[in-house]
């Protein structure tokens, strides 16, 4: 049993019936952090998705930013139990990137710079449901957040969208990233409270 | 030694030792008692079920049958410091576990010269050591380097000028990083090798050395005690990031 | 972003684990082989989880993660964890 605290109340935050089960709504944006923040200038930022023969298609930040850009609103929710409503990115959807590659596996190993992974099946990042974003409220995405680019995939718990991210990797098994190997859930659903193995 | 706990806690007395920083006395059944430099966590519950935990260095020695104080620096915008400083009131209670560390303590039985330096709160566990020594009569030669933004920042400050007072081998030199007080003989200024040169210890002493407060003045102080001639195996370490 | 705290920081989760202290014990890291004492550890966290890294080459040498009612430790960083133990009578 825990002794309660009257008075004490936390940060602002307050629960509301249409977050997913167990979060709390934060009006700030705090950071978490695995280890130091990557400083990746943007003449040297690449992006490259290696195929599960290990060919491999990169872009560099012109090539990249030559792309398609959408500007969309989304909700975003952490599994230390803040959401966040109505955020606003701008970067290029998955199915851009994906637009003209040839590959038949069904899941994808993100990496990004600083050495952080994180799986997420294919068809999770598209149609729509997935970006690599550079922009956010309007401003460059601070390295803090994940600048200059980070992976956004707001269906899934927020540490599926990995900061820093330089590339993807097609893998025909699911396997594990940085915090699934520690003992988070393979997939992440928040809805589904898929917070940790097991859940 | 047993696996840790979670305990009540409740606050006997509270204290205020500056205009931003607050000793909490609490009293905890059962609690096995601590060594000098050990700290505790300390866990809150909102009452909608909401936690936060953060540690804090233990600031008292420990005698038998006696309490365990904290000292709480309030922190500009902390959740959990803010609340320990300003809302908890005597007779309270909160939940606690601990002691824990082995590494970053001094025991009394120890007969080497120690040096110890503290930047802003980070006092905090040197000050249990320099009680804990007062406790026992130790000989033991002590130094304290303590690097503070105003002497109004000084925590514990008329009960360090006993102990340099009371206790024979004990020197404590302060280092005003904005702000000092009338006549001081240095300008305000961050700590830097002449200070750790001349008011710490040689290295051919051989002291143990206890560097506590923030990352970037801890890896400083630590950098400047390396090239001194120090053997990095008897720095001892403890960084906090501004216990939010 | 620093890392804020140390290896100190990890010794309340450790210690509800272990019946041992480990701030004390001495880490070799699985990538530059440095040993330091856990108590040295860089750590970043604690949510979601506890990330010790190694103070010379900040390689990952172990991972905590805390969920309600189980913990997972993730030492795979690590070459190994020399514990120091009381000698015998």
């Amino acid at each position: 049993m825990s002794i309660i605290s009257p008075g004490f109340g936390g940060r602002r935050r307050s629960s509301r019936p249409d977050l997913p089960p167990g979060q709390y709504l934060t009006h700030d944006f705090p950071v978490l952090s695995a280890g130091p923040t990557p400083r990746v200038p943007l003449d040297r930022w690449s992006f490259t998705v290696t195929d599960e023969l290990g060919q491999k298609t990169s872009w560099n930040w012109e090539e990249f930013n030559a792309l398609p850009q959408e500007e969309f609103t989304v909700d975003i929710h952490c599994v230390t139990k803040w959401s966040k409503l109505g955020t606003t990115w701008k970067g290029v959807a998955l199915d851009t990137i994906f637009e003209n590659l040839e590959s038949s596996a069904d899941y994808t190993m993100v990496h990004s710079y600083g050495g952080y992974t994180t799986n997420v099946p294919v068809e999770d990042l598209l149609d729509g449901k997935a970006w690599i974003v550079h922009t956010f409220d309007g401003e460059p995405l601070h390295p803090e957040h994940g600048g200059p680019a980070r992976l956004l995939v707001p269906h899934l718990y927020f540490w599926k969208s990995a900061k820093w991210v330089n590339g993807l990797q097609m893998i025909p098994q699911d396997e594990p990233g940085f915090w699934e190997e520690a003992g988070y859930h393979m997939y992440g659903d928040p809805w589904r409270e898929q917070r940790y193995q097991g859940d | 030694m047993a696996r840790l706990t979670w305990r009540a806690a409740t606050v006997a007395e509270a204290r205020w030792e500056t205009a931003s920083a607050r000793t909490l006395v609490l009293d905890v059944p059962g609690w096995p008692g601590h060594l000098a430099g050990q700290h505790v966590d300390v866990r809150l519950t909102a009452p909608d079920g909401y936690q936060a935990q953060r540690s804090y260095s233990i600031a008292s020695s420990w005698r038998e049958g006696g309490r365990v104080e904290l000292t709480v620096q309030r922190v500009e915008d902390g959740e959990v410091s803010s609340y320990l400083a300003d809302v908890l009131e005597t007779s309270q209670q909160v939940e606690l576990r601990g002691p824990v560390g082995g590494w970053f303590v001094w025991r009394p039985a120890s007969t080497a010269p120690v040096l110890l330096v503290a930047g802003g709160s980070g006092v905090v566990p040197l000050m249990a050591m320099i009680r804990a020594r007062g406790d026992v009569r130790g000989r033991q030669p002590f130094r304290l380097i303590y690097s503070v933004r105003t002497p109004e920042d000084v925590l514990y400050a008329d009960e360090l000028r006993r102990h340099v007072r009371d206790d024979p081998g004990l020197d404590v030199h302060f280092v005003y990083t904005r702000k000092a007080p009338e006549g001081w003989r240095e300008p305000p200024g961050r700590i830097g090798v002449a200070t750790l040169n001349s008011h710490g210890w040689p290295p051919d002493f051989a002291p143990d050395v206890y560097v506590c407060g923030p990352t970037a003045f801890v890896e400083t102080a630590a950098d400047i005690l390396v090239a001194l001639g120090h053997d990095s195996r008897k720095i001892r370490t403890e960084r906090f990031g501004g216990t939010a | 972003m620093s890392s804020e705290v140390d290896g100190n920081a990890l010794g309340g989760d450790l210690a509800e684990i272990f019946a041992v202290d480990l701030t004390g014990a001495a880490v070799t890291c699985g990538g530059c082989k440095t040993v330091s004492a856990v108590a040295a550890l860089l750590v970043w966290g604690p949510a979601p989880g506890l990330v010790a890294r190694c103070p010379e080459c900040e390689d990952v040498v172990l991972r905590l993660v805390r969920a309600p009612g189980q913990a997972w430790l993730d030492l795979r960083g690590a070459v190994s964890v020399r514990i120091p133990l009381p000698a015998p009578e």
